[in-house]
């Protein structure tokens, strides 16, 4: 089974990388985008077959180490 | 007194640290390499500046769960001094032991440049010989050392004198216009409750000695020396 994580920032977190992407879209003639936020994708490939179990583990796995939730949420899709 | 150096793939401060700690300690730090998982009892534990594990996912975040850390935990919470600085502070915020997090510099650029800080507790063991108010003159090098913490934290925090440093200006004035990084309220270090561990982005090692073109940061070292020997 496959887990894919999206580690976002969370809303009111400063994004000057975004910011700087939006501005850089703009310079080069893409116009009416109105925000950027950047993130981070993981993909986790797991032995764990049972899919509560897995959603567990990776729930973990995120609180632990891959997002910091200080500032940052993650969403967990699994992917049979 | 008796002191360790952790080092991590990556730490590029430790010799720095360790040379400043002997000349105020008159005897060498420990060097303890990341894999290690065990330390002697000691009064004060280093976590150094540098780009331990190349930074990856996030600044610190490898290093604040390698094996060494899980014993830097432990003594810290049992009372043992630990010093962050730089990436070292990055990594005890994400070990949990301080508050808040470290983010990318609001202009998203890497800077390296002597600043001016404003000592906002001077009654703890890293700062007793300095008197509330001096300012004090550090390096920075970082790209991530925008402090950030919830508003509500943030309040707990000042009201319990956790704010260790404010970067200013040269006569001690505390405004945005002297905020290199975009840190909340111009934070540049911060206690744990105790006032027991210390993190701070600009670097007291690199200013310890005339040699170096200051002394300032000897202040902190001999502060240490004289609480904990």
């Amino acid at each position: 089974m496959k887990a894919k994580v999206h580690i976002t920032l969370k809303n009111g977190v400063l994004d000057p990388q975004g910011k700087a992407v939006q501005h850089a879209l703009g310079s080069l003639g893409f116009g009416g985008v109105n925000d950027v936020r950047q993130g981070k994708y993981i993909e986790l490939d797991l032995a764990e077959t049972d899919r509560a179990k897995a959603k567990d583990a990776v729930e973990q796995m995120c609180k632990g180490l891959l997002a910091n939730t200080v500032i940052e949420n993650y969403a967990i899709e699994l992917v049979d | 007194m008796k002191a360790a150096v952790i080092v991590f793939p990556g730490s590029n401060c430790d010799r720095d640290v360790a040379v400043a700690l002997e000349a105020s300690m008159g005897s060498k730090p420990l060097m303890v390499w990341h894999r290690d998982t065990v330390l002697p009892d000691l009064d004060l534990i280093v976590v150094p500046g540098g780009f331990s594990y190349g930074d990856y996912l996030r600044c610190g975040a490898m290093a604040a769960h390698s094996p060494i850390m899980r014993e830097v935990k432990a003594k810290a919470e049992k009372g043992t001094r630990v010093l962050g600085i730089c990436n070292g502070f990055q990594i005890l915020t994400e070990t949990g032991l301080l508050p808040g997090v470290l983010m990318r510099n609001r202009n998203l650029k890497f800077i390296c440049k002597d600043v001016f800080l404003r000592v906002e507790n001077a009654d703890t063991d890293f700062t007793r010989k300095h008197t509330l108010g001096d300012v004090v003159r550090y390096p920075i090098a970082h790209a991530e050392g925008n402090y950030f913490v919830e508003p509500e934290a943030f309040r707990a925090m000042e009201g319990n004198g956790q704010v260790a440093f404010r970067y200013c200006s040269k006569t001690g004035d505390v405004s945005d216009a002297h905020n290199p990084n975009g840190a909340l309220s111009n934070v540049a270090g911060i206690y744990n409750e105790a006032k027991t561990v210390l993190g701070l982005m600009p670097h007291p090692e690199r200013l310890a000695e005339d040699l170096l073109g200051g002394s300032d940061g000897k202040t902190m070292f001999d502060s240490l020396v004289e609480a904990l020997r």
